[in-house]
């Protein structure tokens, strides 16, 4: 291994430019002559539109234009659109509800798009805004999901009349009653998952441009997959053809699923930019954030696992309400299902898995994926319901989880997945031994002490990362092929562009890409650029989420490079007068087996360029080549992550007073930046589980809508993370890599909530754990120890 | 959101005074915090503007004012509905009852309101502390309208 090559913790290229504040973000950029947008959103939850006067509001000085969604009709734009089809039980397709980019005739949310201002500035779109008279006809709200399922209850699209998307099911049922049947003990537990905002550093922002000359618009958006956003924005919602349309998604501040979807902002901008004949800015503010980023989770689950005299799990049964808001955003139908449902089975060797899951319209902002997406719920309840299940057992829940693990791989689970490697026991040892589980029974009487409750929580997950592939996903329902494009150009001097499909929004693909690429070529780390964001540059991609951009976008990335030596062997056969067989290629050079003639890569790229020395009949001149890379299975990180809690009875503080993780990505091309989102991930699953909560109230008010009533997490929240791997080999994809992006989010949750809820002896704890939740815990646990 | 709120407080007059004050759209917009117009459209209704700030969002707010289930002298319920813009709404009502007692007037007031939008995202912790504090002004300031007269 080099100091760059694979394996390596090099330092971020990209970070001199962040650090340094010369990224260039949407909201750095700045068209000539551009305008500004301000959207008019609903205060109500849920209401008819009866007129909308914007008369004032346009006789305003600087006013370009105020519009509605009958403008959007009349122009024949299309609605926004959900990509993912899921099927009801009776195989009939889910019930998606229109979703226009304006409000047409109707708001469904607080937040929900109702007008567009366009002016010379801001200030004055904002405040000619205020000028526009909406009348509404108030409707009831509804924001809890049983209420929405309930009788009489108020209905979002009357394509729904029972507020259902879907009423959705996945396993076996048969064979999971007949489970439970013979159980010898069953493992009960309610849980609910609690809805999260995103809060992505950088909010979403766009600039739409139209130029008349071309008759082609160019959108600078916030997206974590371009290519994504200009097919959707083509193809269905009708701006206009793909070659007239070009999207660039420069650097982006962060996204954690919320920059994945198409939004009606970057719709409206795009659309405006020609109405109006000026490029259109939007940027949201925080506020705005808040009420229309897609949120995420947001279940309400009942489960049960079956067990025998032995305490080897028979079956698992699991019930969920998924809340989708008030429209359905980009994934949201496959968050609850595909993504969630196929890894109930966790590490365990679970004979018998039977999900129902319903999908629920409530008067909310819409739900979709956020990081982890669907599987931090899944594992949720499997590793609640197993710490639950070993407690009532008696079983130490390490021991528990060994006894129930799957050892031998390939392991086809009840539900869908093909698990294709891993060693659950490794990394669980390691883990133990790291995290001193031995010692834990006095660090615990240390604790009682000083009168507090100490308590430990395990979290052992599997994710499904670089959702694939394409012919799978296509079979459940999605729209399109998760497979990822790569493109390697070499310039004459033996530079190199990589074109790649995937996005970084974060996740430091400049680096790794380039460290891929340095290593397999043999030039500088420096010799490399990373190519990404652009439909005009890069033909096309699915881009990043999932965590599939080191599996997927790699993979083909290193595909790419295969073609790339290879037609370098062809061009140094000719350069060198030897047969192309006898060419080796080696550290960047080029050679004649078995003789002391060889040319550096550089020089073949050269030679590829100049064509001298071979014909054009022969050999095309030049040196590019692309990949498109379709996995064959999805990949399988998992890991055991241990959490130590210490309880403050008289106030309800949680301290996280160690944190364990040992992770299995398999090959890990920068193990510095693996750590970095380790720790990332985490600490999002800390805040999840301690402290974030958003909360609408009765009237369908969102009341979490600014950090003064949301609570991220910071430094002081977290101790110092022991962080750990284990190694198996991805066998699924050419590098073995299996993605780590996601892992701390998933992993994190149930650790802190099994550690409290051991601290505290007995199971009545709800995310988040405030101090508030975690006080009225503990008293019950006071007056359980003041009753014995 | 919604809130509630209740109270009552003596005013130095006797019931008839107190009434017609009530019903008096000078008095009560020289009473309402912020209130900039009130211009009777019927007996029962009227049209009014007023200025409110809720923590960080403040407003000019129109709507309409409406008194319904009038027993005069005894007491009525005054309700109202205003739109603050891109701020929000709000809406609500009190049930207003007069009471003779030594002394005076006890005027009991049961109010009710809801909020929406930016006022309830970025305010709404600060509601009820603004809404106690609007009726103490308002109370003071009507209780020295019924003293002048």
């Amino acid at each position: 291994m080099t100091s760059t090559g694979i394996g390596a913790p090099v330092r971020r290229k990209e970070d001199f430019r962040f650090i340094t504040g010369k990224g260039q973000y949407t909201d750095d950029i700045n068209r000539q002559g551009q305008a500004y947008a301000y959207f008019l959103r609903s205060p109500h939850a849920h209401a008819t539109i009866k007129s909308i006067d914007a008369s004032a509001a346009k006789a305003k000085p600087g006013v370009l234009a105020v519009l509605t969604g009958d403008d959007l009709a009349a122009d024949k734009i299309g609605g926004l659109i959900c990509g993912w089809m899921i099927h009801n039980k009776d195989g009939s397709p889910m019930k998606a509800g229109a979703h226009p980019a304006l409000a047409q005739g109707k708001v469904r949310y607080v937040g929900d798009h109702v007008a567009v201002v366009i002016a010379e500035d801001y200030s004055t779109a904002k405040d000619a805004a205020e000028a526009i008279v909406v009348d509404y006809g108030v409707l009831p709200a509804v924001v809890d999901m049983n209420a929405a399922t309930g009788k009489g209850a108020t209905v979002v699209h009357d394509i729904a009349p029972d507020n259902r998307v879907y009423d959705w099911h996945l396993g076996d049922k048969a064979a999971t009653d007949a489970a439970f049947a013979r159980a010898k003990h069953v493992t009960k537990l309610d849980l609910v998952n609690n809805r999260l905002v995103p809060n992505a550093m950088e909010p979403r922002a766009a600039i739409g441009d139209y130029d008349a000359g071309n008759d082609a618009f160019t959108l600078y958006t916030t997206s974590q997959n371009p290519h994504v956003a200009r097919l959707v924005l083509s193809a269905f919602i009708g701006i206009a053809p793909e070659h007239k349309l070009r999207v660039i998604a420069p650097d982006v501040g962060g996204g954690f699923g919320s920059k994945i979807f198409i939004y009606a902002e970057e719709t409206v901008c795009v659309w405006a930019a020609k109405k109006v004949g000026r490029p259109v800015k939007w940027t949201a503010e925080r506020t705005e954030a808040f009420l229309s980023d897609a949120h995420g989770r947001d279940h309400i689950t009942h489960a049960e696992m079956a067990l025998d005299d032995k305490g080897k799990i028979l079956g698992l049964r699991v019930k969920t309400k998924a809340n989708l808001g008030a429209y359905l955003s980009t994934f949201s139908s496959c968050v609850p299902t595909y993504l969630y449902a196929p890894l109930l089975s966790g590490q365990y060797d679970i004979p018998a898995i039977y999900c129902e899951v319903e999908g629920v319209y409530t008067t909310t902002a819409p739900v979709d994926a956020y990081r982890g997406a669907g599987r931090p719920e899944a594992t949720f309840v499997i590793e609640r319901m197993i710490e639950v299940a070993a407690r009532e057992t008696g079983t130490d829940p390490a021991a528990f989880r060994k006894k129930n693990f799957i050892r031998k791989f390939p392991h086809q689970t009840p539900v869908i997945m093909a698990y294709d490697a891993g060693d659950y026991v490794a990394s669980l040892e390691k883990a133990l031994d790291m995290a001193d589980y031995k010692g834990f029974g006095k660090r615990r009487r240390d604790s009682a002490r000083a009168g507090k409750l100490r308590g430990i929580g395990f979290s052992a997950y599997i994710e499904a990362c670089g959702i694939a592939p394409s012919a799978a996903v296509g079979s459940l329902g999605a729209g399109v092929g998760l497979w990822e494009s790569a493109e390697i150009r070499v310039n004459p001097v033996g530079t190199v562009e990589v074109l790649t499909g995937s996005h970084s929004h974060g996740q430091g693909h400049e680096t790794t890409f380039a460290q891929l690429v340095s290593a397999r070529l043999g030039i500088d780390i420096d010799q490399v650029a990373v190519v990404h964001g652009d439909t005009d540059k890069v033909q096309f991609g699915m881009g990043t989420y999932g965590s599939r951009s080191g599996a997927v976008g790699m993979s083909a990335i290193s595909k790419a490079l295969d073609k790339v030596i290879a037609k370098g062997k062809k061009v140094a056969a000719y350069a060198m007068e030897a047969s192309e067989g006898d060419i080796e290629f080696k550290d960047g050079r080029f050679s004649v087996a078995g003789t002391d003639k060889s040319l550096a890569f550089g020089e073949v790229a050269l030679q590829a360029y100049i064509a001298h020395k071979f014909s054009g009949q022969e050999l095309e001149p030049g040196l590019k080549e692309g990949a498109f890379y379709d996995p064959t299975n999805f990949t399988f990180p998992s890991g055991v992550h241990i959490c130590e809690v210490e309880v403050d009875p008289e106030t309800g503080v949680t301290t996280i007073a160690k944190w364990t993780a040992v992770d299995d990505f398999g090959n890990v091309i920068n193990p510095m930046i693996v750590e970095g989102q380790v720790h990332g991930g985490i600490a999002q699953g800390v805040g999840q589980a301690l402290l974030e909560g958003a909360r609408y109230d009765s009237s369908g008010q969102l009341v979490t809508a600014s950090y003064m009533d949301y609570c991220m997490p910071r430094a002081d929240d977290l101790p110092s993370f022991s962080i750990g791997t284990t190694v198996t080999p991805c066998p699924s994809n050419p590098l073995g890599i299996k993605g780590c992006g996601e892992a701390g989010a998933i992993a994190a949750p149930p650790a802190v909530i099994n550690a409290i809820t051991d601290a505290l002896g007995h199971e009545d704890v709800t995310m988040p754990a405030t101090p508030q939740v975690v006080w009225q815990a503990a008293q019950k646990t006071l007056r359980k120890q003041a009753a014995e | 959101m919604a809130m509630t709120m209740s109270g009552d407080f003596v005013l130095p007059a006797d019931k008839p005074t107190v009434w017609a004050k009530l019903n008096d759209p000078e008095v009560l917009k020289a009473c309402i915090p912020g209130c900039q117009t009130l211009e009777k459209t019927s007996d029962t209704s009227f049209q009014a503007t007023a200025k409110i700030k809720v923590g960080p969002v403040g407003a000019t707010f129109k709507g309409k004012v409406n008194l319904t289930d009038i027993d005069a002298p005894n007491g009525y319920r005054i309700s109202g509905e205003g739109e603050g813009g891109v701020a929000g709404f709000a809406k609500g009502g009190a049930v207003v009852k007069l009471e003779t007692v030594e002394g005076g007037t006890k005027l009991t007031y049961d109010v009710e309101a809801q909020i929406g939008g930016k006022l309830a995202q970025l305010g709404g912790r600060l509601i009820n502390g603004v809404a106690k504090k609007m009726a103490d002004e308002f109370f003071a300031n009507f209780a020295k309208a019924v003293s002048a007269a």
